[in-house]
Formats: structure tokens, sequence, C-alpha cells
């Protein structure tokens, strides 16, 4: 057997320009259909880590997704906020044991900005329930204090102590900015592979304090409090985008959803992380399984186009098969020389498209963490990704067939003296 | 049978062959016979159904009906890895030219006899291992040593077709069959070739079936037939 693996090595060698070509197909088409199905995982699973173990998320009635997007990913913009008021009577309910306020609209140099209380180092809780913790500084008590996700205070260089001013209005460039009422930062988190690493954290007092002279999104001209007097306003807040509500026993989440939802004072809406998850994955799903079917199908082509290749070249290679059949080769070693041959191509391609993919993944995975707060981690392969990669041998070799089986027939047919 | 006479190491009797059922035959031979360390010179032009007989001596075509003994083994009823495995072990086959496997250098490809079949690998080996004996064999038909790792695409057709008879030479087969082998040379390297190769083949002990469409080269041979006398094919007729 072992002259049969030295043959159809040196033969492919022979032939390395072709099917060279044809291993580069492969590979990209298994990196991309093994990088579709971990982009997916890994969107999934960072979502997933984002929250833990809040039962609601209430804000203003708009679709479940959408509230859950903004409320904890940061994804898009609220069309509407709670009245302070609303907030005050969910977070007195009885069976309410913490709330986390939640105001957005503002950013520093991209990354958002997050008007909350205290509360959110308290009972916020991401990954497996772990809360957070602060690798510098302490949290914010000043009105003007700022805590840095990890992500921000790397990217921008941010210590302890800098400060930062902060732009009306969220993503691009040209914003207005409150220039005139710095913050300083207070503390930094450590790192969580969530959104709150690509996110300010101020108090809610600071959100008013830097509207105080603003008005329909922009200052008030001819008006301007500075920023040492502010304290002498009520910097109470009128409104917030959201609030995360954590309960005393889980099974009452249901009647404090309906509370949310029969709320009379506004129209409220309280989603269940997990179902609005459920929810989102059933709409992002139908685009993830066409962007694996396609990717799927590229493979396909891969493999099509090295039956193509191999079948093409056949016509040239009978008179090798013949000078093995005179030596005495059997018409199964010809059809197992090309079956092998077929196999190594589709092997060498898996195992090219994973470190393509490795490759890859390192070059995007520092993006993926500061545009989209989504940890990229270059691992080794899943089960599930090694199952797709078995697939891809399974058809590779199923497609081998195809040329195999033509050169033993072939071999029959020639004898000894290939008719060409 | 006067006594002492070698044995025959080829014997057909009534065997047909035909491409496929109905069609006219291209090979009917009554009776045909080789005897061990014979130099048979084969005559036919082409389409005269020599492939045919090559195909059906190396095993690799089975005739419809008749008999293929070859070194006393009945190759029509013999099941196609035995077949395969009797070609690797008791034949060696020159063709009139792309002998060889491209890729592999001069000396591999007169190796590759020995690796698809242990016999004449393990009898290579007795006169000194494999390589020893492709190396003496290859010095004997004027291969120097510096042609022996050059690649086979890069030879001459001259070298190619010495390379070929080293590879059906090597491991001393009992019968080496030669389809054409000097038709790709000139007159010179005909003569040269075919002195090399008798001369080899006595030594090697082997019985050799030159076939050729060209009578003038088989006045070195020990015995000469027209494949015509021996088939009764229309098929050759139809064709001539």
């Amino acid at each position: 057997m072992r002259h049969w693996f030295a043959l159809a090595a040196k033969s492919a060698w022979n032939r390395r320009l072709t099917l060279g070509l044809i291993v580069a197909a492969v590979a990209l088409s298994v990196m991309l259909l093994l990088g579709v199905e971990r982009a997916r995982r890994d969107a999934r699973e960072g979502f997933a880590q984002s929250v833990s173990g809040t039962d609601l998320i209430v804000g203003a009635r708009t679709s479940p997704v959408q509230l859950m997007l903004y409320a904890v990913f940061r994804i898009g913009e609220a069309t509407n906020n709670i009245r302070w008021d609303a907030y005050q009577a969910i977070a007195r309910h009885p069976l309410v044991a913490w709330t986390i306020p939640i105001s957005l609209g503002d950013s520093h140099r991209g990354f958002p900005v997050l008007g909350t209380s205290a509360a959110y180092f308290d009972h916020f809780r991401y990954g497996d329930s772990r809360p957070l913790a602060l690798a510098a500084g302490k949290p914010f008590a000043d009105v003007f204090d700022a805590v840095l996700g990890a992500e921000v205070a790397e990217q921008l260089g941010y210590r302890v102590g800098d400060r930062i001013v902060l732009s009306h209005g969220i993503g691009g460039i040209g914003l207005p900015e409150h220039a005139d009422k710095p913050f300083t930062v207070s503390g930094i988190l450590q790192r969580t592979g969530t959104p709150v690493d690509r996110t300010v954290h101020v108090s809610l007092e600071a959100i008013q304090a830097i509207h105080l002279d603003w008005q329909g999104g922009a200052p008030v001209p001819g008006f301007s409090i500075p920023a040492q007097f502010v304290r002498k306003f009520d910097l109470t807040p009128k409104e917030i985008t959201a609030a995360l509500v954590g309960l005393k026993s889980r099974a009452a989440v249901f009647k404090m959803q309906r509370y949310v939802d029969d709320y009379p004072g506004e129209p409220l809406l309280a989603v269940l992380p997990g179902v609005a998850l459920d929810e989102l994955w059933q709409v992002v799903g139908v685009a993830e399984n066409t962007l694996l079917a396609l990717s799927a199908m590229v493979v396909v082509v891969g493999l099509a186009g090295l039956v193509a290749v191999v079948l093409a070249g056949l016509n040239e290679r009978r008179r090798e098969i013949a000078v093995l059949r005179a030596v005495g080769a059997s018409a199964r070693g010809v059809f197992a020389l090309l079956m092998t041959e077929g196999l190594f191509v589709t092997l060498l391609g898996c195992a090219a498209g994973v470190v393509l993919l490795l490759g890859l993944t390192l070059l995007v995975a520092p993006l993926a963490q500061s545009r989209y707060g989504i940890t990229v981690q270059p691992r080794l392969l899943s089960l599930a990704e090694l199952r797709l990669l078995g697939l891809v041998v399974l058809v590779g070799v199923a497609a081998s067939v195809v040329p195999g089986y033509r050169a033993y027939r072939l071999s029959l047919a020639d004898g000894l003296t290939p008719r060409l | 049978m006067v006594s002492g006479m070698p044995p025959a190491i080829v014997e057909l009797t009534e065997t047909l062959y035909r491409w496929s059922p109905g069609e006219t035959p291209c090979l009917d031979i009554p009776a045909f016979a080789m005897r061990a360390g014979e130099r048979l010179f084969l005559y036919g032009p082409s389409g005269s159904g020599k492939s045919t007989l090559l195909g059906v001596l190396g095993g690799v075509l089975v005739p419809e009906r008749g008999s293929v003994r070859v070194l006393g083994n009945e190759l029509r009823g013999a099941s196609a890895p035995a077949r395969d495995r009797f070609r690797a072990d008791h034949v060696g086959l020159i063709f009139q030219q792309f002998n060889l496997i491209p890729y592999l250098s001069a000396l591999e490809n007169v190796l590759l006899a020995c690796r698809f079949s242990r016999r004449r690998e393990e009898r290579a080996a007795g006169e000194g291992g494999a390589r020893a004996a492709a190396a003496r064999l290859m010095h004997h038909l004027d291969l120097e040593p510096a042609l022996h790792s050059r690649l086979a695409t890069r030879l001459s057709v001259g070298q190619q077709q010495r390379v070929a008879a080293a590879r059906a030479l090597i491991g001393r087969p009992e019968l080496v069959i030669a389809d054409e082998p000097t038709s790709a040379l000139d007159a010179e390297r005909q003569a040269i070739f075919l002195e090399l190769l008798l001369r080899e083949c006595t030594q090697a002990g082997s019985a050799l079936l030159f076939v050729s469409h060209d009578r003038r080269l088989a006045r070195a041979f020990d015995r000469e037939t027209d494949i015509s006398s021996i088939t009764r094919s229309n098929a050759y007729r139809e064709a001539a």
C-alpha cells in the first residue's frame, strides 16, 4: 500500500499547479463555511453572555427585540423614553428587588455613554452571573465622574484622572460636544467581553447636568450654565431610556411583566431577556441559515471544481494509468489512486481553510471586540465545526468517486494500450 | 514432442475475443504456443489484433471462450486481481512509446515493476538488492549512472525505451512482451536496442514475444510467425 501513496503523492506533485489551485478553492470555501458558523456561534454566545440575572428589561413600548438591542447591546436608538415617575413606580413595586436605570443618547468618540445609578455596579451581572469589577479607580461619586469600560480605556489610552468630553448623540463625527462640562475618569472596569467594555458610564445626574442648558438637541444660544453651578439645580432626571429589573422571586416574572405592560401612566414594555434573544435568533436565524447554505454551496462549487480538474486531467493520464496497469496495477488500484488524490486534496483544502480561518480570526478579533463588543476568540475547532469539516471531507470523497470510477472504466476498456 | 525441449509457457487454444458480443471477433486463434526462453518474432500490421493478443496474454482482456494458459495457469477463469498479480509477477511489457511514468526518475521507473510484485522484488533482491539489480540492468542497457536520477520526461526516446526494457526485465519474469518497441527509433538505434534486448532476455532466461510490422528485424529471432497465419479472424482480413 505504501508505494501507492508514494505514487499518488508524486503524481499529485507533478500536477501541483492545478491541484494547488483547487486546494486553494476548497480552502477558501471551507474558511467561509467555518467562518459563518463561527461568527454565528460567537455572536450568540456574546449576546447570551451580555445579560445575566436580569429578569425584565423595561422600556417605552416598542418591539421586544429592539428594546433589548438598545438597552443591553447599545445597538440602535430608543424611539421613546420612560418618565422618571414610571420608573420610580416600578422600582418601588413590592415584587422588585432592584432596578438599574439606563439613560442613553450621548457618546464619547464613538463609544456610547450610559447614565445610570450606583445600582449598576451592585446588581449588573454578565456571563455566568459575574458582577462587574473595577480594574482601577472607583465608581462615580461626583456628578462629573465617569467609569470607563475596558475597551474604551484601552483604545483611547485613558487612565484614572484623565479628563474627557462627551458628545451629544450617538455615532458619527461632528456631533456637538458638551465641551463646557468635561468629565474626570474615576474608574476603569475589568474586561467583560460584553458591550459594557465599550461603554462610558456616568451618573443619571450627569446626564441631566450636561443637558441643563440644552434644548431640542442643541445648546440654547446665549445661555450657558457653567459646570461649577450645576449642583445648585435639581438634577433628578425627568426621563430615562430603559431599566433592568431584578425580582425578589423569578416566579413573579410574568406578574411583573403584566404590571409593566398594563402600567396606566404611559405605554411601557417589559421583556424577558431570554425570550427576546430567542426572538432575535428567530429573525436572524433565517439570514444565518441562508448564509450557511450559501457557504455550503460554495464548498460544493469548490469540490465540483476538484472533480472537473481531476476528470479533465484524466485523459492526459491515460498513458500513466496504462503503464501502471502494465506493471501489474489492478483496475481497483487505479480507482483507489484517484480516490486517494481526491481525499488528500479535500483534506489539504480543509486544513488550509482552518489555518486561513484562524489567521482571519486573529485579524478580525480586535475589530469585532471594539466595534460590536463581541469577543471572537482564536480557539481551535468546536465539535460543530469538526462535524462540518467531516461533512466536507465526506462530500469530497463522494465527489472523487466520479473520476475514480471513470479511471476504473477506462483502465478496463483500454487494457494495456490506451486508445487516445 | 522431442524430449528435452523446453516446456510451453504460452498456450492458446480456440481463443476467441470480441469487443462486444455480436461483433466480428478481433481475435480468433485455434492454436498458438511459445516455449520457455523462446525468442519469437510476431509479424502483423496494425489492426491485425496484436494489441488484443497482448492484452489477452497480459491478463487484462479476458477471451469469450477458449483457453489461455500462461506458465500453466489458466487466465480465462482467473479473477481480475489474480490476473493482475500474475501479470506483475511473470510478464514484462514494453510498448512502442510512453512506457514511463513521467514524474518518476529512470531508476524509479525500473523499480516500479518490483513495487507491484513481491516475487520480482525477491528475485531482484537475490541479485544483491533491487536497486543493484536495476543499476546493473541499466548499465547493461547502456544507461549511464548520471541518467538514473533523471526524470523520465527528460530522457531521449531511445533512453526511455531502454529504461522500459530494464523495467520489463528486472526480477527476471518468464515472459517479456515487446509491442513495436523500436518503431519510434531510427534504424541504427533500432538495431542496437534489439541487440541489447535479446542479450538481456537470454541472460534473464525470459522468453521474448516481439511484435512488429517491420519484418527486417526478424532475422535475430528463433522463430517468426505471421499473425494472420495463427488467427482465423475475419476482422483482420476486412481491415487488410
